[in-house]
């Protein structure tokens, strides 16, 4: 906000520093984001084939880490979870295609304030370095989970990671808090102030919707994240007791008193629940984008979407007590909860309807971004079918914190998620490196990757009812749990072979970017405004035009056009619906 | 289709740009700002960083919303006593050295005029600058108080202020963690004398851009973004002070 130049007003940067590193580019930043997440997801991945293996094997010496103990285990499990909620699933889809392609597609030059969006990049790159750096220190990285619950989270004698991990964990998360309110400013402001000539709010593609709902859900989440970690700071290490009670720790009273560990448990899902949103959103926009370019017909209920986005958005910040359903909270309370949550299930459900309605009767070809779009669809309905079941507080006690819960949210929130970034990735790739991915490649990793998924996620939900629970390193010894080690075997198998085919698309990827067939500029004959730009696309976008938008974003099969779309650019003259 | 377009409902002086009026041109870094092709919007910029200030506020709202909430929560909370086995509420109400804040708050008030002054000094030159660029017309000289300054030195006796009380408040035993209320006055107070020195900052870079004869349009974008933030923080000091004296 500081400076006076704030508005783009850079020409093409020369020098490989401003050009590639700080670059004020919302191109380059959002690439630099995509990087940094896919970093991060090979990271986060790794540690899960860690606790995969540590469930079946134990006692396995495993190389490079040891044999796994109790606190390794869960500190890989907050890592794994920070690591993959933080810097993947928030980073990529929003912060990473979002820069890329939201002024694109609204026409803009560049994102409203570049310096801005260039230090909200750093300072995700700092938090995230932060972060990795609690598996160097001392104790090694923190036991509390990626919720952080108190008073654990809140006490450096309460475990060997507790100590200076914790507090480099919570710094992370409130560094990224700051990144991640500068971006939806950004967001936000863009949307709203630099939309191009006729681009009205109403034709706006459905990712720029949803890149915009998740900002406004951002700048309203982060900062009650923000101040509950400053809280928590505060209690670690001035001796403060908001989240701590009269805790005794290995016989030694501690110096805290009359804390509530509730109370973080209210301002962190406050923030918690939104963030789920957060993360599902951007890929809702992707495929509606994508099944409507690929099923060659608009997008069924064009309006209804927007506002089932809108209403997913709102409610999404009036359910957070539906995680606490097993703190003790009046029924009464809990009752409304479950009644807001089950009522997410109206929006989901129209959004699900209309993404089979766009795909009914549709002329569809199978390329590789269809695919991931139809799987999030998929894996949208098979995660989300289990929400209802975890909104009712009769359920929820005897499911919580059992493996039932890691089956829903990891279809829903992460995998289907995902998936909508994979599907971005193949559909974008063209625009952005100005070659095509290989596409057999493509669907080698689609199938074994949603094969793989359901095989891994799917059985959890049968043992969390069998009673397996979430936080255990270790339940091979456990009498009942005995029945259960072929189905865990299994999954880990599962994940083993789902693991191995990323790096496939790691491979795709990389090949493709400098062996690739050369792309077009508009390679799947989509309608949206970042394909009518060269590939890739100049340094201002649009290579000094300004776009005039004159129709709506999914023009498909119009009758009596003379093409089978009509791109958002074409003269008015254009026969549309 | 109907349209939803909020921000084209401002008139934009100074688009020139055959009314696609959303774009901004790409700027030849030269030029004095004003006339011609390719020299920056000024009007545009404006509004744009209005709107970014705009929503950059909330988020700052919402941190306070987020410690109002805890404020509130554990001040209803009863607590264990260890040696009766009772639950007993250990809210301890703080006594505020009121007398001092109240000064602390005439002093911010007093500042958020100045900056106001500030502002419109700036305004009203910018307003004035094109007549006054015209060879051999002269406005005669303009009163030019340093109205920034002034904002300055009332920021820094504020801050000054904030921190002879907190002496105060130690002086009577409340410490950081003395109990959760005075937690509380502490947190809260730091936290808004935080965001007020990031607004002092932005002040000081106005000072520096007038010294580097920036274009006094793009300063006045600062200034005025500046000046709402500064009243924006006088407010959310007048509600953090009633907060911790009448819900103590």
């Amino acid at each position: 906000m500081a400076t006076g130049e704030i508005i783009h007003a850079h020409a093409a940067p020369q020098g490989f520093i401003r050009k590639y590193v700080f670059s004020l580019d919302h191109k380059v930043i959002g690439l630099q984001y995509y990087f940094l997440a896919l970093i991060a997801v090979f990271v986060g991945m790794a540690l899960s084939l860690l606790m995969r293996i540590h469930m079946i094997w134990p006692t396995a010496v495993l190389p490079l880490v040891g044999e796994i103990k109790p606190e390794t285990y869960l500190s890989l499990l907050t890592m794994h979870g920070t690591i993959m909620v933080f810097f993947v699933l928030t980073t990529a889809p929003q912060s990473g295609f979002g820069n890329y392609f939201l002024p694109i597609q609204i026409g803009a030059p560049d994102m409203a304030f570049p310096v801005l969006n260039m230090l909200s990049y750093w300072t995700t790159f700092v938090a995230f370095v932060i972060l990795i750096a609690a598996f160097f220190v001392p104790g090694g990285a923190p036991l509390h989970g990626w919720t952080g619950y108190a008073p654990l989270s809140a006490l450096p004698t309460a475990g060997p990671g507790q100590q200076l991990g914790a507090d480099l964990w919570i710094t992370s998360i409130a560094i990224f808090c700051i990144a991640s309110l500068m971006g939806a400013l950004n967001f936000i402001t863009t949307t709203l102030d630099l939309r191009a000539k006729g681009m009205t709010m109403m034709r706006m593609p459905l990712t720029c919707w949803a890149w915009f709902i998740t900002a406004i859900l951002g700048l309203l989440a982060f900062g009650v994240l923000l101040s509950a970690g400053i809280l928590l700071l505060l209690d670690r290490n001035l001796g403060t007791s908001f989240y701590v009670p009269l805790v005794v720790v290995n016989g030694q009273v501690m110096g805290h008193k009359g804390g509530s560990p509730l109370l973080w448990q209210h301002l962190f899902w406050f923030f918690g629940h939104p963030e789920v949103y957060i993360a599902i959103l951007p890929s809702m926009g992707v495929t509606s984008q994508l099944l409507s370019t690929f099923s060659r017909k608009p997008i069924f209920g064009y309006r209804a979407m927007v506002y089932a986005l809108m209403a997913i958005g709102l409610l999404g910040f009036m359910v957070w007590g539906h995680h606490m359903f097993m703190s003790g909270m009046s029924p009464y309370s809990a009752f409304a909860f479950s009644i807001m949550t089950m009522a997410i299930g109206v929006p989901s459900a129209i959004k699900t309807f209309n993404w089979l309605g766009t795909l009914r009767k549709g002329r569809v070809r199978f390329h590789t971004p269809m695919l991931f779009a139809i799987g999030f669809v998929s894996l949208f309905v098979s995660g989300g079918l289990s929400g209802p079941f975890l909104a009712q507080p009769v359920l929820d006690i005897p499911l919580h914190d059992t493996a039932f819960v890691v089956g829903h949210f990891h279809l829903i929130m992460g995998v289907a998620s995902i998936f909508g970034i994979f599907g971005a990735t193949y559909y974008w790739f063209p625009k952005m490196f100005g070659r095509m991915m290989n596409e057999t490649l493509g669907k080698i990793h689609f199938f074994v990757t949603l094969v793989g998924t359901y095989s891994i996620f799917m059985p959890m939900h049968y043992l969390g009812m069998a009673g397996q629970t979430r936080r255990y390193s270790q339940f091979t010894e456990v009498a009942y749990m005995q029945r259960l080690i072929p189905l865990n075997t299994f999954i880990t198998f599962a994940a083993f072979i789902t693991i191995a085919v990323q790096f496939v698309f790691l491979f795709n990827l990389f090949w493709s970017m400098f062996k690739g067939p050369k792309a077009s500029d508009n390679p799947w004959e989509a309608t949206t405004v970042e394909w009518t730009t060269t590939t890739p696309p100049p340094h201002d976008n649009f290579g000094g035009k300004t776009p005039v938008v004159n129709h709506g974003p999914y023009e498909y099969s119009v009758p009596g056009a003379p093409r089978d779309y009509i791109m958002q650019t074409d003269p008015a003259t254009v026969k549309a619906h | 289709m109907t349209t939803l377009t909020p921000t084209r409902t401002i008139k934009d002086p100074k688009t020139g740009q055959g009314g696609s009026g959303v774009h901004p041109p790409i700027s030849d870094g030269g030029g004095d700002g004003r006339g011609g092709n390719g020299s920056p919007d000024y009007g545009q910029r404006l509004r744009r960083t209005r709107l970014g200030l705009l929503i950059g506020l909330m988020s700052v709202t919402m941190l306070f919303v987020g410690f109002t909430s805890a404020y509130i929560v554990r001040r209803g909370l009863p607590t264990l006593d260890e040696r009766t086995s009772t639950y007993v509420r250990d809210w301890i109400p703080v006594n505020l050295p009121v007398a001092l804040l109240l000064v602390n708050t005439g002093l911010l008030l007093v500042s958020s005029i100045t900056m106001e002054l500030a502002r419109r000094q700036i305004t009203r030159q910018v307003a004035l600058a094109p007549v006054q660029s015209i060879p051999g017309v002269s406005l005669g000289e303009e009163r030019s108080f340093p109205w920034l300054g002034a904002t300055v030195a009332l920021g820094l006796g504020f801050l000054t202020g904030q921190w002879m009380a907190w002496r105060e408040l130690a002086n009577r035993g409340f410490y950081l963690a003395t109990s959760a209320s005075s937690s509380f006055v502490y947190l809260l107070t730091a936290a808004h004398a935080v965001h007020l020195a990031g607004g002092m900052v932005v002040l000081l870079y106005a000072a520096i851009t007038s010294l580097l004869r920036k274009p006094v349009e793009a300063r006045r974008i600062v200034v005025d973004i500046a000046a709402w933030y500064w009243h924006f923080m006088a407010l959310l000091w007048i509600y953090i002070f009633a907060l911790l004296e009448f819900a103590r």
